[in-house]
């Protein structure tokens, strides 16, 4: 049970940075707690990222795409005993060994379809068909609604320049990235914006604009890192960083949305999956470096749209698959444990014969993260996810 | 409105919605529909550039690869020059609407430069399997496609192998014929982005299915020239069944295949709405999309008929009712300054920051084309601090004129006052390509 121990003002703050295949969107909302949604676009295997070592099916299944067991060079980092972390995961395990980080395997949403376009449509706006929002936009919506705005203020901001479905809708939410031309002087941007006031697309998204150019600018200091390359600048790691400093002002946004790819490891998979994996882990680390003391009023979701087939496919990688893990991390979370049921690898355990059998809905974890940690009521977890009622909120996600 | 500048107004409408933006002064057609039928006729003028094929390309990275790590400088240099050329073409060509349609095609069977082998033969992919076919027949560009070493290295089919094929059955040589076998991508994304989509309905039995169909079709690098290559070895033998339709083994298959794919009525539905959705309204109107795949029934896929048929449609004249993608305004803008080639601004780099870098979408589907995916706040910021920016390149110029031309009727009071009232020949120029009008066509 928690009540948000505060309001912040409402910023008209939400966007989206992106560059390469990172980007961060923000959102404000009247709360202390601070949540992050990690989208990994392209489907993470699973089975890779936490690998159940202790299964007796997998090595017959995956043979050179498993590493050393824990203890060998390059091994896996343990996770108790039956699971192990991929060896590039080194800071997601000693947040898991701090007890801030949780593992739910054999995840799956309530979709089928394997389709990677599909999937993310369904997982952002948070149910099998296209509404006029995104599930984390509801939630700016949902956390708004008993409060009174601040004067010109809105609710969202996103870091990079393209929105995600998860952060649409009518909740304002605008986005921010880091800036790279020279500025013009005077009334420039003013007398743009003005000229956009009559056009229904592009006038809120000026105006959303340079609100949140002020609000970064003042919070971030100087134009940060404007030397530097553009993937040091763009990177992961950087926008995590950039969206916990947003993040861990007063006055900031409250719901981030980051995303990162790489992941449609259909080929060549050891080779490729690794340098993704690292760049999750140093964002996820940087999250929580940046955000200090906030860190334990925020918790972190990371999900991806499906997961890869058991089976290694002809050209040493994996192909669409449907049950895959996902991650909570934060300073209140229950960590320490890998939740979920392991429905097993042997023959007549898999999905179709193919994939990993999911055992635990996308959206419960979600729900149960919404609870326990923004304190939605159960009608309001209903909007947010509508047609999820089969979908129970997961318990126990955070330390009492 | 008196009658010219009706006229004027709809050739300025057609040489934005259509085109990529008049370029300096260039004459206005009187007719506009005429104008954009005549671009559809003859070879594509592209074509006749210098640019390196697709056998030049993988000798590139075949030296790239032997050179190890650092070695993509290669193939980066020839991608890096091809796309110049390219964007050149766009800022000055006489047939934008031709060009349009290339870069259309282009996004529909996108392949990116994410995936490293995809870079020094991605612009040898659109003069060779996009360009020869924007004007003839859809099956003819789905076979061009699916056999291009740039698709079937970009979407994993190099090595895939039929569980039954002759190398997988030896499996003698452990290491080749064990490790063999099955890779769906390229499968799946053609029978969900390329031709009949999920609208039709079907199963993961069908891409593994169509996946075997797919078996053989490779690359190979060491061959001199290096090039596409058919590996009957791989292939799986037998026949396959995607969608009830019976296919039969070997490279006969995939013939057989693309002539099926690219005449089923729901491709026809699922690139009519693409066109409309691209050409005509973010939310494409049924009655048009009904129109243009009946058209490409009836046509047997004639793709000059179907950009025929969007060009006809009554609300494809709605003027400014599309926002620009970044692709879009950039070569806008260096159309309607008209500089010379050694004054533009870098088109490359400025696409990239704005938010689309060319030939290089995250994944299969694409850049996305409706307004809401390109007006998040950033992104219509990036534009303006980029008007700001090229504005400068400008000096020669006499903003108010250029405004005319541009935009003519189509640009409002508000801009053209704001403009007049500007500090600088610089701001007023910055004014005109940050405004309301100039984001839409």
């Amino acid at each position: 049970m928690h009540l948000p121990t505060r309001r912040t003002t409402l910023l008209g703050l939400a966007g989206a940075v992106m560059a390469g295949p990172a980007s961060l969107a923000l959102a404000a909302a009247p709360t202390g707690q601070r949540l992050v949604v990690v989208i990994l676009r392209g489907a993470l295997d699973g089975l890779s990222a936490v690998v159940p070592y202790g299964d007796g099916a997998l090595a017959g299944l995956r043979g050179a795409l498993v590493p050393p067991e824990p203890g060998r060079e390059g091994g896996l980092l343990d996770l108790g005993g039956f699971f192990g972390l991929h060896p590039a995961l080194a800071g997601v395990h000693a947040m898991f060994q701090a007890g801030e980080a949780m593992v739910v395997h054999a995840v799956a949403g309530s979709w089928r379809n394997r389709s990677h376009f599909e999937a993310q449509d369904w997982m952002e706006f948070g149910a099998e068909q296209r509404l006029d929002s995104g599930w984390l936009n509801r939630v700016a919506g949902a956390l708004a609604a008993g409060a009174r705005p601040a004067k010109g203020a809105d609710l969202a901001l996103a870091v990079g320049s393209l929105m995600p479905v998860l952060l649409r809708g009518p909740a304002p939410v605008g986005n921010w990235l880091p800036p790279s031309f020279s500025v013009p002087a005077g009334d420039f941007y003013t007398r743009v914006a003005a000229l956009h006031g009559a056009d229904a697309v592009t006038g809120p998204a000026v105006a959303a604009g340079l609100r949140e150019r002020g609000f970064a600018g003042a919070t971030l200091g100087r134009e940060p890192g404007v030397e530097g390359r553009a993937a040091e600048r763009f990177g992961f790691p950087a926008l995590a960083a950039a969206a916990a400093k947003l993040l861990a002002a007063a006055d900031g946004p409250r719901l981030a949305a980051l995303e990162l790819g790489g992941w449609d490891t259909h080929a060549n998979q050891a080779d490729r999956l690794a340098g993704p994996l690292r760049q999750l882990d140093a964002g996820l680390v940087a999250l929580r470096d940046g955000l200090g003391e906030a860190w334990r009023r925020t918790a972190v979701l990371v999900m991806t749209e499906f997961g890869r087939t058991v089976r290694v496919n002809g050209t040493r990688g994996t192909d669409h698959g449907t049950g895959t893990v996902a991650f909570v991390l934060g300073g209140r979370v229950a960590g320490g444990r890998v939740r979920g049921d392991w429905p097993g690898l042997a023959p007549g355990q898999l999905f179709e014969a193919r994939d990993l059998a999911p055992t635990t809905d996308l959206r419960g974890i979600a729900k149960g993260m919404l609870a326990a940690h923004l304190g939605l009521a159960p009608e309001v977890l209903a909007q947010v996810f509508p047609g999820s009622a089969a979908a129970l909120p997961m318990a126990g996600l955070l330390r009492a | 409105m008196c009658h010219g500048c009706a006229m004027s107004q709809r050739g300025l409408h057609a040489m934005n919605r259509f085109g990529l933006g008049r370029r300096g002064g260039e004459p206005l057609p009187g007719d506009a529909q005429s104008w954009l039928a005549a671009q559809l006729e003859g070879a594509d003028p592209a074509l006749a550039l210098a640019a390196r094929d697709t056998a030049e390309g993988l000798v590139a990275w075949r030296e790239d690869l032997r050179r190890g790590n650092d070695g993509v400088q290669a193939s980066r240099a020839i991608m890096q020059e091809d796309t110049a050329t390219l964007l050149d073409h766009a800022a000055t060509t006489d047939r934008p609407f031709r060009e349009r349609l290339v870069w259309f095609w282009a996004n529909h069977f996108t392949v990116s430069l994410r995936r490293g082998a995809v870079v020094p033969v991605a612009n040898a992919y659109l003069r060779e399997a996009i360009r020869p076919h924007v004007t003839g027949r859809f099956a003819d560009m789905l076979g061009a496609v699916l056999r291009h070493p740039a698709m079937i290295q970009y979407l994993d089919n190099t090595q895939s192998a039929g569980p039954d094929s002759p190398a997988a059955l030896r499996g003698t040589g452990a290491a080749q014929g064990a490790r063999m076998g099955l890779n769906e991508n390229l499968a799946r994304e053609c029978l969900e982005l390329h031709t009949v989509s999920p609208a039709a309905g079907y199963s993961q039995a069908d891409v593994g299915q169509m996946a075997l169909v797919l078996t053989g079709w490779s690359v190979a690098l060491q061959r001199d020239p290096p090039g596409a290559l058919f590996r009957p070895g791989i292939h799986q033998p037998g026949i396959k069944t995607v969608l009830g339709q019976a296919l039969p083994a070997g490279p006969e298959g995939l013939a057989t295949a693309v002539a099926f794919l690219a005449r089923h009525p729901a491709t026809h539905r699922h690139l009519a709405a693409k066109l409309v959705r691209h050409f005509v309204a973010d939310e494409p109107p049924e009655p048009a999309v009904a129109h243009v795949a009946a058209v490409l029934r009836e046509t047997d896929g004639d793709l000059a008929a179907a950009a025929r048929a969007v060009v006809g449609l009554a609300q494809a004249w709605e003027p400014l009712a599309k926002l620009r993608s970044p692709f879009d305004f950039v070569v806008a803008v260096v159309r309607a300054m008209d500089l010379p080639a050694e004054a533009r601004p870098r088109m490359r780099e400025a696409m990239a920051t704005l938010g689309q870098p060319v030939m290089n979408a995250p994944l299969p589907n694409g850049w996305p084309d409706t307004a809401k995916d390109w007006a998040s706040p950033e992104a219509v910021m990036r534009r303006v601090d980029w008007a700001w920016a090229v504005a400068a390149r400008g000096a020669g110029l006499e903003p108010a004129a250029v405004a005319d031309r541009a935009l003519g009727p189509l640009l409002g009071e508000a801009t053209r006052g704001e403009m007049m009232r500007a500090g600088s020949h610089r701001e007023a120029l910055a004014l005109l390509f940050a405004g309301p009008e100039f984001q839409r066509r």
